[in-house]
């Protein structure tokens, strides 16, 4: 079965952060536009009502809002010389699905990359030599600057209500904010969120030492706020189920919060859910996309959507998977280095110690997803790289998100893991320990990329991606770095004991226990047609009536959480489409 | 005997000639108020408008019925009416009326056939619309409306209310004078208070009813005027005097609540989404405050200073922050289902979270409102400027009658309520009606 539905505008591919951001920005522009949603749609009411969406073994160990590997999955392997096998469950990263997307069960930390964090091999050249640069590391730039992307930014983070305190307003310096941040043109939108026992505890110990620490930039609400489309957010009340669950309260910014409501008014606007994106069709000629093809679930039948305009606002990976199964791009060969579609795929290290007190209450129950009180002192554009030996950067950071029974208390080392030991360790020790991570830069490497597995296949007979990526010596010595600096404040704290773990030489990548849903690369962005995959408008070099959003442009892993980075991007690209791409439809680069 | 018998035989046949004459004679029509130009015609989209101030939408629109074909379902306290099709069908809506049969429904609330019209239709406060909205609203029905055909259904009212030539002698009781005249020199309160009292016909829920079931008052002189009623068992607060529910409003609060639904104090509930949903979110800003500009004028001296409580941490917030384990269970569900959006101090957010400190729904005589939002939650319209349907969740499948009893009597006494208690009873029967009407 197979049908063809009539000719849209704009098809977009996903109803998450991007997909809404650039769904509505067209939408003003009158243009008829279908969005495309694998997943089911979501609202706060009912799928995120209290107390049914508070439940640890539902969402937080269950997955509940995320993808089924058994729809779409990735294989994986360290390097070129393993085989890839299929991930089966969900571990390392969380993909999720359905109107919101990712948009709904983050944390909500919010942040901006640094000035030369966008032009990271000029700055390492320029710096410390092109030999600083190992051979195999194949960092770019991004193609724009902080100043240019800065009005973006500023729109993203007042459209989402971003709960924070300014560090730098246009070159001055603010006390309290982040010192050391990319100059902005005025401050957050909402003050900075009530901080946690252990986020004092911390700031206390690092301003002590020498240190600037500032609030965490946070997607959770300080107080109401109405954004630019009229949309509203609550305050937050600490609940501490952010990350893995939709928020009950409309405090954290997402796609509904923030954007659904008012796009839907648009009569231009439709979406369908339960439709995914089986590939981008191309014109004969290969030069420009005529539609998409997607899987009407519902109907069970392909279904042929014609459009003028493909926007792709998938996650990262299916991002990728999408252009290497449609042939956007020529795929990536490591061997070569040449092609550009799956390239310079890129992850998140980070790391952390726990800290034990006997006689302090951390009252872990009432926190929320980006509370805390950080530190840019080791920022990407703190460390003498010359000297440490290492490319990167950390910022590192004490807050607490949650008190989940299931995976959050944390016990002494030599505490039994089963049994009326662990019980009494539970008793002795909820609610008395904290931690400090760090959240670092993860580089681009030679061989770290992303291609169309050779065996397997999804339910729908396209070959899967295929992940090659594993852990590197300069981000190993980084976060080796950060170590030294956790530790020595940690004892500054005079915990009773601690505990930390980072990476350490030799550490191979391991899909099972969960780090980071930072994943990055593969779409990357660029002003070369032969080191990106698409131009500094995320428009496919090759096609011009297609463009990619998402943490796939960045051409190496920031040391911040990407969020931020991906708004402020969808919306630079949604003002190059509707200000020079709808008049004269071609190539922006 | 003779006497007395032609005389009780002439009272009879003068009574019957009376009784006769009082249902067949026809109803003298209200003229015009003014006279137009035989050739005027409203200025584009001036009908919609109008019938936008009228909100002709909500009553005469069944909940999935299309616009203006009735049929919708309306409550009265001696049985249901149904509000009929008012598309100019020939057939079931009001096709082929003239001028004078469509004024005549507005302001004498009779059909062509000179059959009276329930006063659910308010024209009570219809008698007050200017012939310029007269006319624009029989433009907007008879050519620009799509004909639709549908038979709406009889009302169900028990004998002798189903007789509806009785309402001549109901109208003669009940109706003043029509036409408008404003109390107010300044043109914008004159607007506002047009508004309000004609098109807007606030008044059909926002007054008491009478000993014959008529508007107590349809004039803003007199204080009954606005003074609170009920409609479908939820209260329609006052909106003067000193139970006013928008004493200390401001007029950009008034404006706020019209737009959008919502403001820093409160969220529309019951049927006054619909007037959000139908009404007053289409209508201009300058309408908008003229008609805020008046009401705030009607609670001019009622203002309730809340500075002081604003500060200080009321006995109610202070019992909720104590964690007491022995605290009273009311307050204990408090904290454990409404506390999370309408924190400790029951004041809510601005515009996301409303109030409940001093809240009309929660201090109403009748607890109906606070009940039923307690069990089924509600959706705020969405609306232009806020968008957002914010929803409150029902608690119906998490908390039982006594449950639910017990924490909205501590809301309706909590910080500086002082309103009566509620009981498992009263929960339990709205309980039933709410299941009833899902099935």
């Amino acid at each position: 079965m197979a049908r063809t539905d009539p000719k849209k505008d704009v098809v977009i591919v996903g109803l998450g952060w991007t997909g809404s951001i650039m769904g509505i920005e067209l939408a003003q522009e009158g243009l008829e536009i279908l969005a495309l949603e694998r997943g089911p749609d979501r609202a706060t009411v009912p799928d995120f009502k209290y107390p049914k969406v508070i439940d640890e073994l539902e969402y937080g160990i269950r997955f509940g809002f995320m993808q089924k590997p058994r729809n779409s999955t990735i294989t994986v392997r360290r390097n070129g010389d393993e085989v890839a096998q299929p991930m089966r469950r969900l571990g390392s990263f969380l993909p999720g699905d359905g109107v919101g997307g990712a948009g709904i069960h983050w944390n909500g930390q919010t942040w901006r990359p640094m000035e030369n964090e966008y032009r990271l091999r000029s700055y390492v050249e320029e710096e410390f030599g092109a030999d600083a640069i190992p051979e195999d590391m194949t960092i770019q730039d991004w193609g724009v600057t902080a100043e240019e992307l800065e009005p973006y930014f500023d729109r993203f983070e007042y459209m989402a209500g971003i709960s924070g305190q300014a560090g730098n307003i246009n070159g001055e310096i603010i006390e309290g904010g982040n010192p050391f941040e990319a100059p902005r043109s005025r401050d957050y939108p909402l003050p900075p969120l009530k901080q946690t026992v252990d986020a004092k505890m911390f700031a206390g110990a690092a301003k002590s030492m020498g240190y600037h620490p500032f609030p965490r930039p946070a997607a959770n609400a300080s107080e109401a706020w109405t954004n630019e489309y009229g949309m509203q957010l609550g305050p937050c009340n600490f609940c501490g189920f952010c990350e893995r669950y939709g928020c009950i309260n409309y405090s954290k910014s997402s796609p509904q919060t923030c954007i659904l409501d008012a796009l839907k008014r648009y009569p231009n606007f439709s979406y369908r859910v339960n439709s995914e994106v089986l590939r981008v069709d191309l014109a004969p000629d290969g030069q420009t996309a005529t539609g998409v093809t997607y899987w009407d679930d519902e109907a069970g039948e392909e279904v042929t959507q014609p459009a003028d305009l493909v926007i792709l606002a998938a996650y990262q990976l299916h991002n990728v998977h999408l252009m290497l199964l449609s042939g956007i791009g020529d795929p990536y060969d490591p061997r070569t280095g040449q092609g550009v579609t799956g390239k310079n795929y890129a992850y998140q290290m980070n790391g952390g110690t726990t800290l034990f007190y006997k006689d302090v209450d951390f009252n872990p129950f009432a926190g929320a997803g980006s509370v805390g009180m950080a530190i840019d002192d080791f920022a990407i554009n703190q460390i003498d790289f010359g000297a440490e030996g290492f490319i990167g950067g950390s910022y590192i950071v004490a807050g607490n998100s949650n008190g989940q029974p299931i995976r959050g208390i944390s016990l002494p080392e030599g505490t039994p893991k089963w049994g009326a030991g662990w019980k009494q360790g539970i008793g002795e020790w909820y609610g008395h320990s904290m931690s400090i991570g760090s959240h670092g830069s993860c580089l681009a490497y030679r061989d770290c990329h992303l291609d169309l597995d050779p065996t397997y296949t999804d339910r729908h007979g396209r070959p899967l991606m295929r992940m090659t990526f594993d852990w590197k010596p300069n981000d190993i010595r980084m976060t080796q770095f950060m170590k030294g600096k956790i530790e020595e404040i940690a004892q500054s704290m005079n915990p009773d004991s601690w505990q930390s773990s980072f990476k350490s030489e030799g550490a191979r990548y391991d899909i099972r226990p969960y780090q980071t849903t930072h994943n990055v690369g593969g779409a990357i962005m660029g002003t070369d047609p032969n080191t990106s995959a698409v131009n500094r408008y995320l428009q496919a070099w090759g096609q011009h009536n297609v463009f990619v959003l998402g943490a796939g442009a960045f051409p190496q892993n920031i040391q911040y959480n990407p969020t931020g980075a991906v708004g402020a991007l969808a919306y630079w690209a949604a003002r190059a489409i509707r200000e020079d791409y709808l008049p004269n439809p071609g190539p922006l680069a | 005997m003779r006497t007395y018998l032609k005389i009780l035989v002439g009272l009879i046949v003068v009574g019957a000639i009376a009784l006769l004459a009082f249902i067949l004679v026809p109803v003298q029509r209200t003229p015009a108020q003014a006279q137009l130009p035989d050739d005027w015609q409203p200025e584009e989209g001036q009908g919609e408008y109008a019938m936008r101030i009228a909100d002709c939408a909500a009553c005469h629109t069944a909940p999935d019925g299309e616009q203006f074909t009735g049929g919708r379902a309306i409550e009265s306290p001696l049985g249901v009416i149904y509000s009929s099709n008012i598309t100019p069908d020939d057939a079931t809506g009001i096709g082929g009326w003239s001028l004078d049969d469509f004024r005549a429904a507005l302001y004498d609330g009779v059909r062509p056939d000179g059959t009276h019209l329930y006063p659910a239709m308010p024209y009570e406060n219809y008698r007050k619309l200017s012939e310029e909205d007269v006319r624009a609203l029989y433009h907007y029905f008879t050519e620009e409306v799509e004909p639709v055909r549908n038979e709406t259904p009889e009302a169900e009212l028990p004998f002798p209310f189903d007789q509806r030539w009785t309402l001549r002698g109901w109208k003669w009781l009940a109706l003043d004078d029509p036409g408008f005249a404003a109390d107010a020199d300044d043109p914008v309160l004159a607007r506002g208070e047009y508004l309000v009292e004609g098109p807007g016909h606030c008044s059909a829920c926002h007054t008491p009813r009478n000993t014959i079931m008529a508007e107590a008052a349809v004039d803003a002189s007199d204080e009954a005027f606005l003074s609170g009623g009920e409609i479908a068992g939820w209260t329609a607060p006052a909106l003067r005097g000193p139970d006013s529910a928008i004493a200390g409003w401001s007029q950009d609060d008034l404006v706020s609540i019209f737009s959008t639904g919502r403001n820093a104090h409160a969220a529309v509930n019951g049927e006054m989404q619909l007037v959000i949903r139908d009404s007053t979110q289409f209508m201009s800003d300058e309408d908008l405050t003229a008609m805020s500009a008046f009401l705030v004028g009607l609670n001019e001296g009622t203002g309730q200073a809340r500075a002081e409580s604003e500060t200080t941490e009321t006995e109610t917030e202070a019992l909720i922050a104590s964690a007491d384990p022995d605290m009273p269970l009311g307050t204990r569900l408090y904290i454990d289902n409404c506390n999370a959006c309408h924190f400790a101090n029951g004041r809510g957010a601005d515009e996301v979270f409303p109030e409940l400190d001093g809240n009309s729904l929660v201090t109403a005589e009748s607890p109906t409102g606070l009940i039923s939002m307690i069990l089924e939650g509600s959706e705020l319209p969405s609306t232009p400027k806020r968008p957002y349907s914010l929803r409150m969740p029902g608690f119906a499948d998490r908390l039982t009658d006594e449950e639910v009893a017990e924490l909205a009597s501590f809301v309706r006494q909590g910080w500086s309520n002082d309103a009566g208690p509620v009981s498992a009873a009263s929960v339990a029967e709205l309980r039933g009606k709410a299941q009833a009407k899902m099935e």
